[in-house]
């Protein structure tokens, strides 16, 4: 008792992950009720069960509130530009291969300005892991719509209700080509972590998608208060492994279908690389 | 294993020089994406860097192609991209991520008309102004520009020691003239050519600032996987690399990065000079066009003109000293390039209104003919 309460007192106190964070840069910018804290743990943790050396984890973010998270990583960590997270983290795993490359960044970042650059290493099986931590909305900027924002979403661009329909994003990572491909929700967090370990532990393209809320921006405009968002997490989500990535849409109202959708074997793009470019004559 | 330094004498195209250059330098990724007319560059980087024990990727953009250049930089690999006018443009904000991440890497450009999609095969000097304030914000860059075959293989070496001393991308600014004309390149044996590699970090690596200046106000730099926990971003940052969004911070920042290149104009600063010592008049000229006024010169001088020659090897940084010095024993100047007049404002600049000078310029799509020189220097002295 009197060991708990020392520590509780002490400057400053452990944590677990203590160890994988820049804690001189804290206190973070993500607002109360923000999910991206809880999916950037669930990764750190998944990166530490992995057992893989961790000076050859590297982070790399795009823009945006889930792109500070490689400035918080106690990892070698890129804040990039907008939308270039990946090909960034191309270069990085082309000219070291040996490294391991995670790609932390949100919808807006990844499937909008950097959408073309996703499929494009999905097609390529490039042998990195991304994930995107999907807010449905660029949180960053204050709320506006994205192409992840639900058909009839409220945002500070669309204030009558989005006109546009959403990507399905398992679903536009499987047709490209991606080998590992997931969806969890932050509420979620064993299920996640454990999913994001596959994933590092995979070689070829994973990705993961993480529903996160955005109290902020997105709940207070559509009438989600910060414990709704959860409650629709745990009571509106159907957890379907091997579930049909083109029958994953999201729509809370017939249920959000959680899971892995997709873990295939296919060599990958430095295999191939090397196997037609390097063979020995 | 091939050799990565072809020694010997080649008849080869400018961009294949570059390509070649590049490879001699230490260049072992190339990441870019097809444009006229400096395809030829990726096709042959993408044949030869595997057997260099190098890589090569066709990105899906000239956008992800510098983003993957930045990336390979930051693994220790030499990296470059090479591409033209749209493809450059498209290059713009990553360009800045690298001058602002001290970033070493070398883009090469075979200029071609513009704007937009413009003269995809004809040659043109347009994309001068864009080489030095193309990124968005304050900065310095250091640009050369190769008037010959064999002069884009040693300039392509050049740019790589430049951008790995100073931690900075270098622009190779060749056009299509200079990268589709073939001519006799010699490539001397490796242990010839002067190589130069980013200096590393030494001491203890938990202390390590990965933007604290060194010699030459260059920080050491650290690479990916080495155990040092970098952090690189593109926001304002201070020495440890941690954004601070401050105005102190900013300053501090934009110090380094332009200081960098500022306080090293002797070392970094590149011109040639031909029959000046008696000139009256001086043609200021680079890449293809410094052809263009050779032979103007020589006319000229045969017609009983002084003139000179002044060649910019490296146009960014400007010479404005040089250029200032000069204006004060000559009669005036004649500025000699494919465009219009993007390097003559730039001589006006650094002569003020001491003496005339004039522009044989053209919007373009071929060379300057040198009796359009001739014709200025008779009529207007």
């Amino acid at each position: 008792m009197v060991q708990t309460n020392s520590r509780l007192q002490t400057k400053d106190p452990c944590h677990p992950l203590d160890d994988l964070i820049r804690t001189d840069r804290i206190p973070h910018i993500w607002c109360s009720g923000c999910g991206i804290g809880t999916a950037f743990s669930s990764c750190l943790t998944a990166i530490k069960s992995t057992g893989f050396d961790l000076k050859k984890f590297i982070m790399v973010s795009g823009i945006g509130c889930s792109g500070r998270a490689a400035g918080y990583v106690k990892l070698d960590s890129f804040h990039t530009t907008h939308g270039r997270a990946i090909p960034f983290a191309t270069g990085i795993k082309l000219g070291n291969p040996e490294l391991n490359v995670i790609v932390f960044s949100g919808d807006g970042d990844l499937f909008a300005i950097g959408g073309n650059h996703f499929i494009h290493a999905a097609r390529r099986n490039m042998d990195i892991t991304v994930i995107c931590v999907n807010n449905l909305n660029y949180g960053m900027t204050g709320g506006q719509a994205a192409a992840t924002t639900p058909y009839k979403a409220k945002s500070t661009t669309t204030t009558l209700g989005n006109p546009e329909d959403p990507f399905n994003l398992p679903l536009m990572a499987y047709a490209s080509g991606a080998t590992y491909v997931a969806r969890w929700t932050m509420l979620h967090i064993r299920d996640l972590t454990d999913s994001i370990e596959e994933a590092l532990s995979k070689k070829g393209f994973s990705f993961i998608e993480v529903l996160t809320p955005c109290p902020i921006n997105y709940g207070r405009r559509n009438k989600e208060k910060p414990l709704d968002t959860l409650k629709l997490y745990q009571d509106n989500t159907i957890i379907k492994n091997g579930a049909n990535p083109s029958e994953v849409d999201i729509d809370f109202e017939k249920g959000v279908i959680l899971g892995k959708f997709v873990d295939e074997d296919r060599p990958t793009h430095g295999e191939k690389y090397d196997m037609i470019y390097r063979a020995v004559s | 294993m091939e050799p990565a330094v072809l020694t010997g004498e080649h008849y080869i195209t400018g961009d294949v020089a570059c390509a070649e250059g590049a490879l001699a330098a230490g260049c072992r990724f190339f990441a870019g994406y097809p444009i006229t007319p400096a395809t030829e560059i990726a096709e042959h980087m993408s044949i030869r860097l595997p057997n260099v024990d190098g890589t090569y990727i066709q990105m899906e953009d000239e956008i992800s192609a510098i983003a993957a250049v930045l990336g390979a930089s930051w693994t220790g690999a030499k990296s470059m991209t090479a591409t033209s006018g749209p493809g450059f443009s498209l290059m713009m904000e990553n360009i800045g991520l690298g001058i602002c991440t001290e970033t070493p890497c070398v883009i090469a450009n075979v200029q071609r008309g513009g704007p937009s999609t413009g003269l995809p095969t004809q040659g043109a000097q347009s994309d001068m102004m864009q080489a030095r304030w193309g990124s968005h914000g304050d900065y310095e860059i250091i640009v050369l520009a190769p008037s010959s075959c064999q002069d884009t293989f040693y300039l392509t070496i050049t740019a790589f020691n430049l951008s790995e001393t100073y931690r900075v991308p270098v622009l190779l600014m060749t056009d299509e003239i200079v990268g589709h004309m073939s001519e006799k390149v010699i490539i001397p044996k490796a242990h010839e050519i002067k190589t130069v590699s980013r200096v590393k970090p030494k001491g203890r690596k938990d202390h390590f600032k990965l933007f604290k200046p060194g010699a030459k106000g260059v920080a050491p730099m650290a690479c990916a996987g080495e155990g040092y926990n970098i952090h690189v971003t593109g926001l304002t940052h201070d020495e440890k690399g941690y954004p601070v969004m401050s105005v102190d911070t900013q300053a501090e920042m934009m110090e380094r990065i332009t200081g960098k290149i500022r306080n090293n104009l002797a070392d970094i600063s590149r011109t040639e000079s031909y029959l000046l010592d008696d000139a009256e008049i001086v043609v200021v000229s680079y890449g293809v066009s410094v052809r263009t006024s050779l032979a103007a010169v020589e006319e000229a001088r045969k017609l009983g003109i002084k003139v000179g020659l002044l060649r910019l090897i490296t146009v960014w940084p400007f010479p404005d000293d040089l250029i200032r010095n000069l204006s004060e024993k000559v009669k005036g100047f004649v500025t000699v390039e494919i465009n219009l007049g993007q390097i003559h404002r730039e001589v006006q600049r650094c002569v003020g209104w001491k003496v005339p000078t004039f522009l044989a310029g053209h919007p373009g799509g071929t060379i300057i003919p040198p009796e359009n020189v001739i014709e200025i220097l008779k009529e207007a002295f």
